[in-house]
């Protein structure tokens, strides 16, 4: 230790994990507001509407390297990166994103939108409806997968990008990015699935319904119109949360990580005291972080999406025949423990494509973390493949 | 990446394959095949894999991927919805050849199959003489570890034919990775290294 100059001592004890090599940095999101009314795929139309969103790395002359990240239920705009050093936690998909990453800020400029009916600066419940003065809540227009592609789209239009090197989502992101390849088929080169489906089971489904029953029962949720009587219905999207987490993690992996392990109590005989498990501690400490930073309303009509979304609705209920439509290559990625979006779906996707004759590479990968492995940092096969396959983009020079 | 000399069976098999062809090639390997009939013949193929480093090969030299085990199945893919299916040294790991030679020419027009020719001369010396498992270059497994669990030979793959009532439309040599010499054709049970067949269901028209 003594021969260790102190300098570089004091620089490693205070740097922070922005300033890593491999890291975005400290990053500040960006709002426009869009002032053309949407015709949105329910029938309504918002007349206008702001989007928050935040870019990493450079776009180039020709505008050929722009990645567009679509978010997931519980997104946002936020997916790498900090926005200050006081903060602990870096965007969500900060593992993927950033420089020598799968997604490299040093070749790619990447876009990451929140979408509307989100909580995190774009226009959505939480918002002020302009006509009215007061909180949307559930007067919030209901949302369809096709409805965000409309709006990221234009915001493509704005930045001057005609056509994204890819598209890149995970789950309801997914979900997106297979509907942009659909609706602007020569608007991206490159649709990146991953651990997503081209519609919900009806298992799916009825998690879905249970988490917006939990948060409708909540006697602080006032029909949804809770932000006018000035309240919260916490308890409720606690609950909705917690039954979210579980079907996000795998019985394994649960069982690695918490296994029957107590955090409280004990089984003694003779002892009375209340025994709690730390998956308890855990899953109640989850749902409450979550209940104090995300809008019940949002959750409501991001499930609800999820469930409407159903990428052959519109081409007699044949996936091959809706592929058809796409011109871009895909890359399909599904993980062996998820059972939310299980393997077998992302295989249907591939099967899909070969049908209607399109370029496709799909793995699935092995995984103890479920469905949220596609955050999961340090899954080599994982990262290797989604590198390799980023690096064989073309970015015209 | 170094443009090297094609593999003299994949060459064989590239003049198999029409152009523009839809192909399917299953247990593709690091992806050579298909590159190498995607630059020659535009044709548009995909590759079935299992092994994670090939599936990686594959995703670097831009050929389509698909991880699936053929063992599991081949039910997604459509009858007819294939030019040409291609097995190229993968039958003898199978667990059901017979079943999957069937599956191939349910799904493509035409088979194209290549597998180590377990009657070649230096495979029976090597049984014969050393009384142990032949292990060769092509060959480099012992017995309980080899993937290798269904061998055969020109002679046993030709009745595998004659049973399932499949027209052998062409048939190849090949031995020290060359093509073979005439004495090969005349005896390939005994000195084709190789074998190479190109198969099609009965009176099919191809």
């Amino acid at each position: 230790m003594s021969t260790v100059p102190t300098s570089s001592i004091q620089k490693n004890t205070h740097a922070h994990p922005a300033d890593a090599s491999d890291n975005v940095g400290i990053v500040t999101p960006k709002s426009m507001t869009f002032d053309t009314p949407l015709a949105l795929a329910s029938g309504d139309v918002l007349e206008n509407y702001d989007l928050t969103y935040e870019t990493y790395g450079t776009l180039n002359a020709n505008k050929s390297n722009a990645i567009l990240i679509c978010h997931a239920l519980s997104g946002s705009h936020h997916a790498a990166g900090y926005h200050s050093y006081n903060d602990k936690k870096p965007g969500w998909w900060d593992n993927y994103i950033g420089p020598g990453k799968p997604i490299d800020t040093r070749r790619f400029f990447v876009i990451c939108p929140n979408n509307i009916g989100g909580c995190d600066g774009s226009t959505g419940p939480a918002s002020i409806n302009p006509k009215t003065g007061k909180y949307w809540g559930q007067t919030f227009p209901h949302m369809r997968v096709r409805d965000w592609v409309h709006t990221q789209a234009r915001l493509a239009d704005t930045l001057g990008v005609t056509t994204w090197a890819a598209v890149i989502g995970a789950s309801l992101g997914g979900m997106q990015a297979m509907r942009w390849a659909l609706e602007y088929p020569d608007r991206l080169r490159h649709c990146v699935v991953i651990a997503s489906a081209m519609n919900l089971t009806a298992q799916n489904i009825a998690f879905n319904e249970t988490a917006r029953q939990a948060i409708q029962a909540d006697p602080d949720f006032h029909e949804g119109d809770y932000l006018n009587q000035q309240t919260l219905p916490k308890k409720g999207l606690s609950v909705a949360r917690m039954v979210g987490h579980i079907t996000y993690l795998s019985d394994d992996g649960m069982g690695e990580k918490f296994g029957r392990e107590l955090r409280s109590g004990s089984f003694t005989q003779g002892e009375n005291e209340l025994v709690e498990f730390q998956i308890e501690s855990y899953l109640r400490y989850q749902g409450k972080k979550f209940s104090q930073t995300f809008d019940a309303n949002t959750y409501i009509l991001m499930t609800r999406a999820l469930d409407y979304f159903d990428l052959a609705r519109e081409y007699n209920g044949s996936p091959a025949e809706a592929f058809k439509h796409a011109q871009c290559q895909f890359l399909v990625l599904s993980f062996t423990s998820d059972w939310r979006f299980s393997p077998e779906r992302s295989h249907e996707i591939v099967s899909s494509l070969i049908r209607a004759d399109k370029d496709v590479t799909y793995a699935q990968i092995d995984s103890a973390f479920g469905h949220d492995a596609f955050l999961v940092a340090n899954q080599e096969r994982y990262r290797a493949l989604f590198n390799t396959y980023m690096q064989n983009i073309e970015i015209a020079p | 990446m170094s443009q090297h000399t094609p593999r003299t069976d994949h060459q064989v098999i590239a003049q198999w394959v029409a152009p523009k062809s839809r192909v399917l090639d299953l247990g593709c390997g690091d992806g050579s095949l298909l590159k190498l009939l995607q630059t020659q013949k535009q044709a548009h193929g995909y590759g079935l894999e299992i092994n994670s480093e090939n599936i990686l090969r594959c995703a670097d030299i831009g050929v389509n991927v698909i991880e699936q085990n053929i063992d599991q199945g081949l039910t997604n893919f459509d009858d007819n919805s294939f030019d040409t299916v291609i097995m190229s040294q993968a039958i003898q790991t199978l667990h059901n050849p017979d079943k999957v030679l069937l599956e191939m020419l349910r799904i493509g027009r035409q088979a194209i199959i290549t597998f180590p020719n377990f009657g070649f001369y230096k495979t029976r010396l090597h049984l014969l003489l050393n009384g142990r498992m032949p292990v060769s270059e092509i060959l480099p497994y012992e017995w309980y570890n080899t993937p290798n669990i269904h061998f055969c030979t020109f002679k046993d793959f030709d009745v595998l034919c004659t049973d399932l009532n499949l027209t052998v439309k062409n048939r190849e040599v090949v031995a020290q990775g060359k093509q073979a010499s005439k004495l090969q054709y005349l005896l390939p049970n005994l000195l084709g290294e190789t074998g190479l067949y190109r198969v099609t269901k009965n009176n099919h028209p191809t």
